[in-house]
């Protein structure tokens, strides 16, 4: 089980670019590229749905094979794929899959740990539960598994925003990492639009070709192994990208590809945790790219308790002594009033190891 | 040093190009020599923005309309940033074929970034308080196709939950709400007398089983809609836009009308997708009660508002109801940088306020039994 880190102080870095005209870039780039275009998935589609009869809704029943997202704890979630006879362990209880199929998308739903498999867990006193969900692009980036550092919702968001993605769009990614930015695009483009990614590690992309094809994604989303720094995007891809997002260790050596393969107006984000690397992609940039920017985004969480403030009379009633005929008036001045406190939870910021540089 | 004067003769007579002034004003300036690099580079703008003024032409896009709404005029938006806007649609996971319930009071903004996030699939249900929706007029700014605009429908709150009623209640609802339709035709377009639109709330709220918390919101709203066009449905909108571009008011006509019945059927057993509030200076609490019921099981919500206590108030109440898990009250925060070598620092003013989100997912609050239902 994942314990979901939320990370203090950090910042991200992210420049965006759109391209001008006449960029005449000579790139001598050598291509190798192995796509493969996995088969059809059969998961169910609902994290980005193809079809609308593929979209959870509140008549739409949990079935086996069925995605579900465990929600034990706002800080501790998981994905589960439900199956006949599954079983999920966890602090809560032992929960059966069995129980959960026929039910709706979130529900309630208890542990049969202990007294009686299949009764009526609900009365008996410190019964666990937990709470099923119907997987969301969102969800996913919060419980899938970190083979890399990941992108949270504040800059996919920003991201999503800033490189103007509409469905029907083509976007180039490098690299994959872990697929949680690649989720979120797939879900911005569909249902006929395109994700092309590319990681320079084959275990990883590997990996992240298995998570889209067990989300239902693989027809929205192309995984293939590739070193974008050093060989750029490939040939055949000129001109077809509308944007093309960067998250690489020295962007700038990936820039003039990612100029190429842009078309006319598109747009180019390259994602950096250090200010360093985002000097030297902007100056990359400057030669076929306008309209630079950079930003930096946090997101920061409000906590909300329900409490008591003692009213200032209260002090002065205790000096005074009681006094019977005026005990009314009193009840009144000791009145305490109720009010929202809220509290300064956390910066709920990114921080990011620092991405060494390839070794040569 | 060159004078005004002799730039305009240059200008006007000789017909000097603009980057031709700015040589000369280079050329000519006692102090430029001086200079640091820096500084050079910097005059040099500042002239060439004056006198050779170059401009980008792009399509609208969400993330522009917001930006300048932002600089321009705000208090349009609800103060909406950018990056807010951006959250706000993530967070309710807007994608292909989703059903996302609105309530826009920031002046389109948000229906239009969802309309165009959904591309033409599924729909945007503007709802609204009372019997006369609020403005929705920057949509026309996105440039959307007619299929896009197609799918997006205004409905008023009243009858998205009447509808709810009746489907555990009686009949007698739908046939109540079926009077009701013709009514907001005859309240008057140019409508400035608060206590007119009021008799109708009443009879839309008495047949709602839902609590009279929302009788007072309804009086507060009455007074912002007498200042924004009243767009009551294709009729009276025909009216409204009569003074614009034959193609912008063809727009506006498909966008706005109301759902059919058999969509509103199906929404009534489905649910919503989603939901996004956009409402600042309302009290959110009472309509995110009504709101809720609407949605699917599982359904994510996002409520935006320009201050913190509302939504303070509005997720107790939802821990306390529970009606809601993952309630969670964020605020994004957003520098700018400029990045130029040697003079790498963020922009000299940042905007601190743009808003707040409470986020949650609603969830099946029925009985909770193991086994299968």
């Amino acid at each position: 089980m994942l314990k979901m880190q939320l990370p203090t102080l950090g910042c991200y870095f992210c420049v965006f670019a759109k391209l001008t005209k006449g960029s005449a870039m000579c790139a001598n780039l050598s291509f190798n590229t192995r796509i493969t275009i996995p088969a059809a998935s059969a998961a169910a589609e609902m994290m980005v749905p193809l079809d609308p009869s593929a979209k959870p809704t509140s008549q739409r029943r949990i079935a086996e094979g069925d995605n579900v997202v465990v929600y034990e704890r706002h800080d501790a979630m998981r994905a589960v794929a439900v199956r006949a006879g599954g079983v999920l362990q966890n602090r809560f209880g032992v929960f059966r899959h069995d129980d959960w199929l026929g039910r709706p998308f979130g529900c309630k739903v208890y542990s049969t740990g202990g007294g009686g498999g299949g009764g009526r867990g609900g009365g008996k006193a410190g019964a666990g539960f937990v709470h099923l969900l119907a997987p969301t692009p969102e969800l996913w980036t919060l419980v899938l598994s970190h083979r890399t550092q990941i992108l949270y919702i504040a800059d996919i968001s920003l991201v999503v925003s800033y490189l103007e993605l509409v469905p029907g769009c083509v976007v180039f990614e490098s690299g994959t990492g872990s697929g949680s930015l690649t989720t979120s695009l797939a879900r911005a483009v569909a249902p006929h639009g395109r994700v092309c990614t590319f990681d320079f590690h084959e275990q990883r992309a590997t990996s992240a070709r298995e998570d889209f094809e067990r989300n239902g994604l693989s027809s929205l989303i192309t995984v293939a192994v590739r070193d974008i720094q050093s060989e750029g995007f490939p040939e055949e891809q000129r001109g077809a990208a509308d944007a093309v997002f960067l998250d690489l260790p020295q962007p700038w050596l990936a820039i003039p590809s990612a100029g190429i393969t842009l078309k006319q107006d598109g747009v180019l984000c390259s994602f950096s945790p250090c200010i360093e690397q985002v000097q030297r992609a902007c100056e990359a940039m400057r030669s076929c790219f306008t309209d630079i920017r950079t930003f930096e985004i946090l997101l920061r969480t409000y906590e909300v308790r329900e409490g008591a403030l003692k009213g200032a009379a209260d002090d002065e009633e205790c000096n005074a002594g009681p006094l019977p005929h005026r005990e009314e008036n009193y009840c009144l001045l000791r009145k305490l009033q109720m009010v929202y406190i809220i509290l300064l939870l956390s910066w709920l910021g990114l921080a990011a190891p620092l991405k060494g540089t390839p070794a040569t | 040093m060159i004078s005004n004067h002799y730039v305009h003769t240059f200008q006007n007579r000789d017909g000097a190009s603009g980057d031709t002034i700015v040589e000369a004003l280079i050329a000519n300036s006692s102090t430029f020599g001086k200079k640091t690099v820096f500084s050079q580079e910097k005059y040099k703008l500042k002239k060439q923005k004056k006198y050779a003024p170059k401009v980008l032409l792009r399509r609208p896009s969400t993330r522009s309309i917001c930006e300048t709404y932002f600089k321009k005029s705000p208090a349009r938006t609800g103060f909406m940033r950018v990056d807010a806007l951006s959250l706000l649609l993530s967070m309710a996971n807007v994608g292909p074929y989703s059903d996302v319930l609105v309530v826009d009071m920031v002046g389109g903004l948000v229906v239009g970034a969802v309309a165009e996030r959904l591309g033409g699939t599924g729909y945007v249900c503007s709802t609204y308080l009372g019997s006369a929706p609020s403005s929705i007029d920057i949509i026309r700014m996105y440039n959307l196709s007619s299929d896009m605009t197609s799918r997006i429908v205004q409905a008023p709150l009243g009858d998205l939950c009447s509808l709810q009623n009746s489907f555990n209640a009686s009949s007698v609802l739908k046939d109540s709400i079926q009077a009701e339709g013709p009514e907001p035709n005859t309240v008057p377009v140019e409508n400035t007398e608060p206590s007119i639109p009021q008799p109708v709330d009443t009879t839309v709220l008495d047949e709602k089983a839902q609590s009279s918390e929302v009788q007072p919101t309804n009086i507060d709203i009455s007074e912002p809609t007498m200042d924004e066009q009243i767009n009551q449905d294709d009729n009276s909108s025909l009216d409204c836009k009569g003074n614009d571009v034959s193609s912008i008011a063809s727009k506006s006509l498909r966008a706005g009308k109301a759902p059919s019945p058999e969509k509103m059927k199906y929404w009534n057993e489905h649910g919503f997708s989603s939901l996004i509030v956009a409402a600042p200076g309302h009290e959110v609490e009472s309509f995110v009660a009504d709101l809720l019921p609407l949605l699917s099981y599982s359904a994510p919500f996002a409520i935006y508002h320009q201050y913190l206590q509302p939504l303070a108030a509005c997720m107790h109440s939802l821990q306390v109801s529970k009606t809601a898990i993952g309630l969670q009250i964020s605020e994004p925060w957003l520098r700018e940088y400029q990045v130029l070598p040697s003079r790498t620092h963020p922009h000299m003013q940042m905007n601190a306020f743009g808003g707040y989100i409470l986020s949650g997912i609603r969830i099946h609050n029925g009985d909770a039994c193991n086994g299968i239902q």
